[in-house]
């Protein structure tokens, strides 16, 4: 068990892009369990907007018909790293939504790993991350099926807002299929503030802050859809865009 | 008293000189058309106005309500009373209507050191100006244009101007796509907006048929970048008579 707790290094896979110097004081993260027992459901909001380095991992186990959502929002520290490993029994649901925000120095990231271990499960993720000036916002994600998980339906949906040329985006959502039966969605792209929604807006009246503020609140709000806590995590969002912009 | 007042205005985008010398005055309580033939500069013209990012202007001189309008950016423009109705009105997801013109306007009123309307204030002036233009309230809960018909597009832009209250609205081809009936309802709300002796309007339009609802004052034939004839209503008559060619001639 010694390995586990070395410093990962950037072979690693799943800390190419990772932060280590920020991580280094953080380590070894130890796994959060989260179980839940059959038709059981539970709603997760995480809030991470302090400025104190933040590194979670989180091991869930969904038994049959059990139906999990979380949702993130990371904005406001040097480093922060949600790391999951989700495990869907028969006909269990995982929802799965992530804001990420990063002004300059700011290194923000998601890694996810979502098997389905059974038949019938249903696994959806959005992850909208914004990154400004020096910012680095990550997301690797895995979708593994495993042989004999037939009518397996998962999708993710990343997206990555650059509001400067020297911003970073890392996207790397990845599908590993080993069943037959499968329905298996994922979309990836990065990209900037539409320029002539911009100057739609000013010549509205709205001064280009305000309007970049309108646009990525849309764009943020996207994974926040359905959660619990829509409310008070998009109000999070908006102060962290705020102080971003 | 003059609202614009444009001289001898260069301009080009991407390097490409399309503007070359357009001057044009108009004044409070007038309506302008600019007809022209496709690629004289007529949406250049409009773009410039509004300070669209690359379109520069590289000669020449514009003053709007006796302030030097080149000088300001694309929002203080429009703060200052500048409207431009664009012919392809674009479509913001995930931003209502509702939001977005609040917004706006609250931004244009701070500006002139005017209180922002609140919530309700606002939803009332929007309902009044939806309803002048025929546009169902609901739309405007909708994202920006966002699935709007070519048609539905062009009256929220008469409904954003109705709204936003402009001293000059510059209005790009708002005639393109919109049926005769629309094209009623967008005349006349033209009028009932911008018809007024402290505003003024300027439409851009390849056809005739918008000014039988909205009279012009003056009409400009744009040709090459410039101005080449002046005239009153009739010249646009004589235009869609004969063409461009033989009366920009």
């Amino acid at each position: 068990m010694s390995q586990a707790l070395a410093l990962p290094t950037r072979r690693d896979e799943a800390f190419r892009y990772a932060d280590l110097a920020s991580l280094a004081p953080l380590w070894p993260v130890k796994a959060e369990q989260i179980v839940l027992g059959a038709g059981e459901e539970r709603a997760v909001a995480i809030a991470h907007t302090g400025d104190q380095p933040l590194a979670r991992e989180l091991v869930v186990e969904l038994a049959a018909g059990a139906k999990f959502a979380l949702h993130l929002l990371g904005a406001g520290t040097a480093y922060g790293r949600f790391s999951l490993t989700v495990t869907l029994g028969e006909g269990a649901e995982f929802t799965f939504g992530a804001a990420q925000l990063a002004a300059s120095g700011q290194t923000l990231e998601v890694v996810t790993r979502v098997i389905h271990a059974a038949p019938d499960a249903i696994s959806r993720q959005t992850v909208r991350s914004v990154a400004a000036n020096k910012g680095v916002v990550n997301y690797l994600g895995k979708v593994l099926v495993e042989k004999g998980a037939d009518g397996t339906d998962g999708s993710q949906s990343v997206r990555a807002m650059l509001l400067d040329r020297t911003a970073t985006a890392n996207a790397k959502p990845e599908l590993e299929i080993h069943a037959d039966d499968v329905k298996c969605a994922h979309g990836c792209a990065v990209g900037e503030l539409d320029a002539n929604a911009l100057f739609y807006m000013a010549q509205r009246g709205l001064p280009p802050e305000l309007a970049k503020q309108l646009m990525l609140q849309a764009f943020v709000a996207e994974a926040f859809v359905g959660a619990e806590d829509e409310e008070a995590l998009l109000e999070a969002a908006l102060k962290a865009l705020g102080d971003m912009l | 008293m003059t609202l614009l007042s444009i001289e001898n205005l260069h301009a080009t985008v991407a390097d490409k000189p399309i503007l070359k010398g357009l001057s044009l005055t108009i004044g409070a309580g007038e309506v302008h058309a600019i007809m022209g033939p496709n690629g004289a500069g007529k949406s250049t013209l409009g773009y410039v106005l509004g300070g669209r990012p690359g379109y520069e202007v590289t000669e020449g001189s514009v003053e709007f309500d006796g302030q030097d309008l080149l000088a300001l950016e694309p929002f203080e423009r429009a703060a200052a009373g500048l409207f431009l109705g664009f012919q392809y009105p674009v479509e913001i997801p995930g931003v209502s209507f509702v939001q977005f013109l609040r917004e706006s306007l609250n931004s244009q009123r701070r500006s002139r050191d005017l209180a922002p309307l609140s919530g309700g204030e606002f939803l009332k002036l929007a309902r009044e100006k939806a309803a002048l233009l025929g546009l169902d309230m609901e739309m405007l809960k909708r994202p920006v244009n966002v699935g709007f018909s070519g048609g539905e597009k062009k009256r929220a832009e008469m409904v954003q101007m109705g709204i936003l209250g402009p001293k000059l609205a510059v209005l790009d081809e708002t005639d393109s796509g919109l049926d005769i009936d629309a094209l009623r309802v967008v005349g006349d709300g033209i009028n009932a907006v911008m018809r007024a002796p402290d505003k003024a309007v300027l439409l851009i339009t390849h056809y005739q048929r918008l000014l039988d609802y909205v009279k012009p004052d003056f009409v400009h034939v744009l040709a090459g970048g410039r101005i080449v004839r002046t005239g009153g209503p009739e010249l646009a008559l004589e235009l869609e008579a004969h063409g461009y060619e033989a009366v920009a001639a």
